[in-house]
């Protein structure tokens, strides 16, 4: 009968490379996701500063104007 | 950027179809007799060739794509086949080279089908190298899609060159050079852990393409915001 080489060390090498390598590819692929993901909210956060904010100006004119009417007809 | 559901389901059916087709590997199909259990790296060298290969067959058209439209979409489309592929197809050549120790007695040897795997691997990684050197976006593109289209004629011949050559490297769908060593005929189970573990990387190529396909949309959102912010 012929006996079965013993070959088994080449194949759990061979089986715990291919996982390492995919496994190291998956975790590079997430951590560039997390640090693009991270620089967009930093931009995002730079951008939404510098911009001017015509909106609000607009908006607290109108109550400041109510605020005033009452005072002067106290007075 | 959220995930979208369908990427969430095919991230849970990859997970499930590399578990079946390792078990299948490892322990369903049977144990050659000649050369041991190092055969069973076959299901896994098989199945990353396959995608690998194909991977920079779809890169190719990628660029085919982009030279045509000059839409830079297809650039994301082909540099994320290449990259993918990449890295499916280095696991190939590692694997070949662990189950060549004890089959062929020699880890590397210069063979055709080697010589033009290892070419097909630095071809690729020469396609990163090229990119890096060019900045104008439009420009690195149409480079990168010329090298794409060119280098993608290095897959088929390496899936061709044991077919046509004298070779030491085993055919194991269809006729092989006399001078092969380490063939072997399938058994039924082997051929049920073959085919599972093709069709398994395919699945395990596409949600990867898929993730850097979003990776490089993401890439070129923050290129947008970062030229936004500095006008």
């Amino acid at each position: 009968m012929e006996t079965i080489p013993d070959t088994s060390g080449y194949m759990i090498a061979g089986y715990a490379i291919a996982f390492i390598v995919m496994g190291m590819y998956v975790l590079s692929m997430y951590l560039r996701h997390r640090n693009l993901s991270q620089d967009l909210e930093t931009l995002e956060a730079i951008s939404n500063e510098s911009k001017p904010k015509p909106a609000r100006v607009e908006k607290s004119k109108p109550s400041a104007k109510k605020s005033k009417a009452p005072i002067k007809k106290k007075k | 950027m959220l995930k979208p559901l369908s990427l969430k389901i095919l991230d849970i059916v990859t997970v499930i179809v590399l578990a079946i087709s390792t078990y299948l590997a490892l322990v369903f199909a049977p144990a050659e007799i000649v050369m041991g259990q190092v055969q069973r790296v076959f299901y896994f060298h098989i199945g990353t060739a396959w995608v690998g290969l194909m991977g920079f067959i779809v890169a190719a058209v990628a660029g085919i794509a982009y030279l045509v439209t000059h839409d830079l979409k297809w650039d994301r489309v082909e540099l994320a086949a290449v990259e993918v592929s990449l890295v499916f197809f280095f696991i190939t050549i590692v694997l070949g080279s662990i189950w060549a120790r004890p089959v062929w007695n020699t880890w590397w040897t210069w063979d055709p089908r080697l010589t033009t795997a290892a070419v097909t691997e630095l071809i690729y990684i020469a396609y990163f190298m090229l990119r890096q050197g060019i900045e104008d976006p439009d420009r690195r593109a149409r480079f990168g899609a010329v090298y794409t289209l060119l280098g993608g004629i290095s897959a088929p011949i390496t899936f061709m060159v044991i077919r046509l050559f004298r070779t030491i490297h085993p055919v194991v769908i269809g006729s092989q050079s006399a001078a092969a060593q380490g063939g072997f005929n399938m058994t039924g189970d082997m051929k049920v852990a073959f085919f599972f573990a093709l069709f398994a990387f395919t699945v395990i190529f596409i949600d990867l393409f898929w993730h850097r396909l979003r990776l490089g949309s993401l890439q070129d959102k923050v290129e947008q915001m970062k030229l936004k912010v500095t006008m």
